[in-house]
């Protein structure tokens, strides 16, 4: 084993075995090195084993229905980590070697103070007393960059923000001067300024401790600006290693050429964004011209937008009522065969408009005039004909299917509740053309959702808004939690049906790419407040707000010949 | 550990197609060895109990075709020898002539009793037969124990089934309104649960049973009245939660009323735990039956259950006669942990975590 090289993955196989006891593998044999003091992403798609890679590295994987092959070796300085047992592995995990994971609120104990929880860490592997440990608890806050150390020591983890949970998360982890730190997604779950922030927290951690990341993420484009070396991995193999240089510049791999290209760019807006098959066919990937996109002034106007403006009342003390405006003021028009986006960090109000507009929540104040009429102000039953006319396709595809439903139920209860086709026969049939529409076979009518992937549930969703031909579609986060490749597909699906349909979009997404690839106009909205509003492009080349600047300078740039 | 199992699940698909939540959980059931046993014996009970309503089982069980307590045949000859001598009844009934002094004519009773001992012969039961033993022994009464003991559970379960199924349905009812529509309804539907369980549970099932009188029916709905209060607070956590799920806001999208997004979109989410729910308040209620009848509240004189049963008991156990108890206690046993290891198995078998 070379002198410079601190984890050695040789031969890694991994099986999970299923509850009839059939053999699902995980991981197909891979290798790999983490170099000592340096930064090595792991970059793949949901299903491509890279989180299960760090856990059989922790040894964290269930023993009850993990199998690992005897001939794989993960070795650390020279000892045999999937080897180690009891307290041995206990004193590596930790002390060696330390984790941080995607969701910082469930890693972190509710009942105990920030402080406490690190300082456990260091009575336990430093050996530390009480009071020293703690001292070094508020030392290390400090180290992480949050503010007023000493103050949030006593914090529960409720108290502090995503941001300031992750913060956390990371001084437990370099507590104990680890000599690699594996992150796990560790910014999937914050707003994109918070997660630029976090990024050059953990690069600083890195050069100042000379410790070695392992960084795993699905996004490529984030791994560009700090990583020293990438590896890529689809299905359990890895398809292409490589410094970030050589694979942001000359990807050999038709996979991780895929996956730099089908991510949306600022620069530039395809007329289809390219997705994985395009890649992988003979022949490749031929770059498709640019659209064009903006309102123009003859556009008709179909949903016109004034003052909306939603506040919940909050409890305070007893019997305390304390107004929180989740939406201040805002107007805006959408056009026939348009996309206004909305763009926003976490509570910025921007899901609380969407939900507005189709009744999910009563509106506190404004107007949203349909055809001239306010949807607002009707009644219930005025207002279940025009449910029809604007539908809203949800952020979690996993949960917006209900269970229990097979797909033809899910897609002809629809129909069915509005009186389209006579009877179930005709409904069937037009299910089974949507589907066919939205790229599923037409089998897919008699399975439950669980069976889909998360990529073919969205469809799914997207084919029951489009049974009652609706002439506007909210897209709330529709795509975020999706894989950057299903995205793609997904994101010109949508594109297909606004070219065919003439469909209006009203686009909810914290992702400044994505919306600046499918909007026609964005709003930007921060604190319940519209900060800027105008053509996408406009805004993007010359942000008038502050705020809007913040947002486009956070947004990852992938790799810079000037940052390496 | 969620990454992993999202990343078996599409293999699993594509190699052989899933089905809804109760394959999947009868398929998981039939892999948990315990239960699955428990599954047939209490489906043998299920059928008893059938047998038993329909009286194609234990009809007989009023019959008194032994001698009061007949012991158990594989006992016949040890108890005989030990059984209270006859002589005290039938040296009474013997010695009553010789005291009487009176000639027919002075006896004031004389004609009708002569008139009733002609008519003797209509009315006098073929009791002439009695057996000395039965298979597992007879009661008091010379009634067949096996056929008490299939009537009787045949009894308790069907007490137990209505019962819960009764307290699911208002329990459920109840627990949806609530959960669902929130603000002042749920407010007054907690209060009424919360009045409701402030009573200790045996006094406000007494108090009801003896307001009610006895009877299979009181029984049933005494102790669904007294039961639906666990599966209220159950299923309103679960109303709650899922109201605000994305699939039950995407149905109010399109247009679902508030009816069908309570009993069609949620209801089937929380069935299986429902079904949980339904075998708990089961063998709770079986028991509860056995609490009541042999406190005297429960069914009446002329029926039987395992808990009357149990009630005649203590007086035979204090003169030796342990069959019935006995009897009882296994028939009981047996039913009531094979249900428990079945709930066990259910749960884990319907748990969608564990997909």
């Amino acid at each position: 084993m070379n002198q410079d090289t601190l984890l050695q993955v040789r031969n890694l196989k991994v099986s999970f075995r299923g509850e009839e006891g059939e053999l699902t593998e995980a991981l197909k044999g891979i290798n790999f090195d983490i170099p000592r003091n340096r930064t090595v992403a792991l970059v793949g798609e949901s299903g491509s084993g890279k989180s299960v890679t760090s856990m059989a590295i922790m040894q964290l994987l269930p023993a009850r229905n993990t199998v690992i092959d005897p001939a794989s070796q993960v070795t650390f300085e020279g000892r045999d980590l999937l080897a180690l047992e009891g307290a041995e592995l206990r004193k590596m995990r930790g002390k060696d070697i330390a984790m941080i994971f995607q969701e910082p609120m469930s890693s972190l104990n509710p009942v105990f103070t920030v402080g406490d929880q690190i300082a456990e860490t260091l009575m336990l592997h430093a050996g530390l007393g009480r009071r020293d440990a703690f001292k070094r608890a508020v030392a290390l806050l400090t180290e992480v960059g949050l503010p007023d150390p000493e103050k949030r020591a006593k914090a529960y983890p409720h108290e502090l923000s995503g941001g300031q949970q992750q913060r956390v998360m990371i001084a437990m982890a370099i507590a104990c001067e680890p000599k690699l730190l594996i992150a796990d997604e560790p910014t999937t779950a914050l707003d994109v300024t918070i997660q630029k922030q976090i990024l050059q927290l953990l690069a600083d951690l890195q050069k100042k401790h000379g410790m070695s990341v392992l960084f795993i993420t699905h996004d490529l484009g984030l791994v560009g600006e700090f990583a020293d070396d990438v590896v890529v991995m689809r299905h359990g193999e890895i398809r292409e290693a490589g410094s970030v240089e050589q694979i942001f510049n000359a990807p050999a791999n038709p996979y991780t050429k895929a996956l730099l290209n089908c991510r949306p760019h600022l620069d530039s807006r395809p007329l289809r964004l390219a997705v994985i098959d395009d890649f992988m066919q003979p022949g490749g990937y031929v770059k498709p011209g640019e659209r064009v996109r903006g309102y123009e002034a003859s556009d008709e106007i179909i949903l016109d937008v004034q003052h909306l403006a939603k506040s919940f009342d909050i409890r305070q003390g007893l019997f305390g009522k304390r107004q929180f405006h989740a939406v201040k003021d805002v107007s805006f028009q959408l056009p026939r065969g348009k996309t206004l986006g909305i763009v926003g960090e976490s509570g910025s109000g921007k899901t609380t408009v969407g939900l507005t507009l189709v009744r999910l929540h009563q509106a506190t104040g404004g107007k949203a005039l349909f055809h001239g009429k306010d949807l607002l102000a009707m009644s219930a039953r005025e207002f279940h004909e025009y449910k029809r006319r604007i539908q809203i396709i949800f952020q979690n595809p996993y949960a917006s299917l209900n269970p229990r439903f097979t797909v033809e139920q899910i897609l002809t209860e629809p129909m069915m509740l509005h009186g389209i086709g006579r009877v179930q026969m005709e409904r069937v049939k037009m299910a089974q053309a949507l589907l066919d529409r939205v790229g599923l076979p037409a089998r897919s009518l008699s399975r439950y959702p669980h069976e889909f992937s998360g990529g073919q549930r969205q469809r799914i969703a997207i084919a029951r808004c489009l049974t009652l031909k609706p002439e506007v579609l909210i897209c709330d986060e529709s795509v975020s939690a999706l894989d950057v490749s299903v995205q793609a597909q997904v994101l010109n699906l949508l594109q297909e049906l606004q070219d065919e349909y003439k469909l209006s979009y009203l686009f909810i997404s914290h992702d400044l790419a994505v919306v600046k690839h499918i909007s026609d106009q964005v709003l930007v909205m921060n604190k319940g407040e519209v900060v800027e509003q105008g053509d996408s492009d406009a805004i993007y080349r010359a942000p008038a707000a502050a705020y809007t600047r913040k947002l486009l300078d956070s947004i990852p740039t992938g790799w810079q010949p000037q940052a390496a | 550990m969620t990454t992993m199992i999202n990343q078996a699940a599409p293999a699993a698909t594509e190699t052989r197609p899933q089905r809804g939540l109760w394959a999947m959980g009868w398929r998981r059931l039939k892999r948990n060895k315990v239960a699955f046993c428990s599954f047939w014996v209490v489906m043998a009970y299920m059928l008893l109990a059938v047998a038993g309503w329909l009286n194609i089982l234990g009809d007989g069980w009023r019959a008194q075709i032994a001698v009061p307590y007949a012991p158990p045949s594989f006992l016949a000859k040890t108890v005989a020898d030990t059984l209270p001598p006859e002589a005290p009844v039938a040296g009474g009934t013997a010695s009553a002539p010789a005291l009487i002094m009176v000639t027919p004519e002075e006896d004031p009773i004389g004609k009708e009793m002569e008139i009733a001992r002609q008519n003797m012969g209509k009315y006098a039961t073929a009791n002439d037969a009695k057996l000395e033993s039965l298979p597992f022994g007879a009661d008091l009464r010379g009634r067949d124990v096996i056929h008490k003991t299939l009537k009787g559970a045949s009894t308790s379960i069907f007490v137990g089934l209505l019962g819960a199924l009764l307290s699911i349905v208002i329990g459920t009812s109840l627990g949806s309104v609530a959960g669902y529509f929130g603000g002042k309804v749920d407010d007054f539907l907690n209060w009424f649960y919360s009045v409701f369980t402030s009573v200790p549970d045996m006094l406000l099932l007494l108090s009801f049973a003896a307001v009610a009188g006895r009877g299979i029916k009181t029984i049933i709905i005494v102790m669904a009245l007294t039961s639906w209060t666990g599966t209220f607070r159950l299923v309103r956590a679960e109303y709650l939660k899922l109201r605000s799920r994305e699939y039950v806001q995407a149905a109010s999208a399109i247009g679902a009323s508030d009816a069908r997004r309570m009993f069609v979109h949620i209801l089937p989410n929380i069935s299986h735990l429902l079904l949980v729910q339904f075998s708990l308040l089961t063998v709770a209620l079986i028991k509860y039956e056995a609490i009541l009848s042999f406190l005297g509240f429960g069914v009446g004189v002329t029926q039987v259950s395992l808990g009357s049963m149990l009630a005649e008991a203590p007086a035979e156990l204090v003169q030796g006669f342990w069959w019935q108890m006995v009897a009882v206690t296994i028939a009981m046993s047996l039913l009531v942990t094979t249900f428990s290891l079945l709930i066990d198995g259910l749960r884990d078998a319907l748990d969608p975590k564990a997909r």
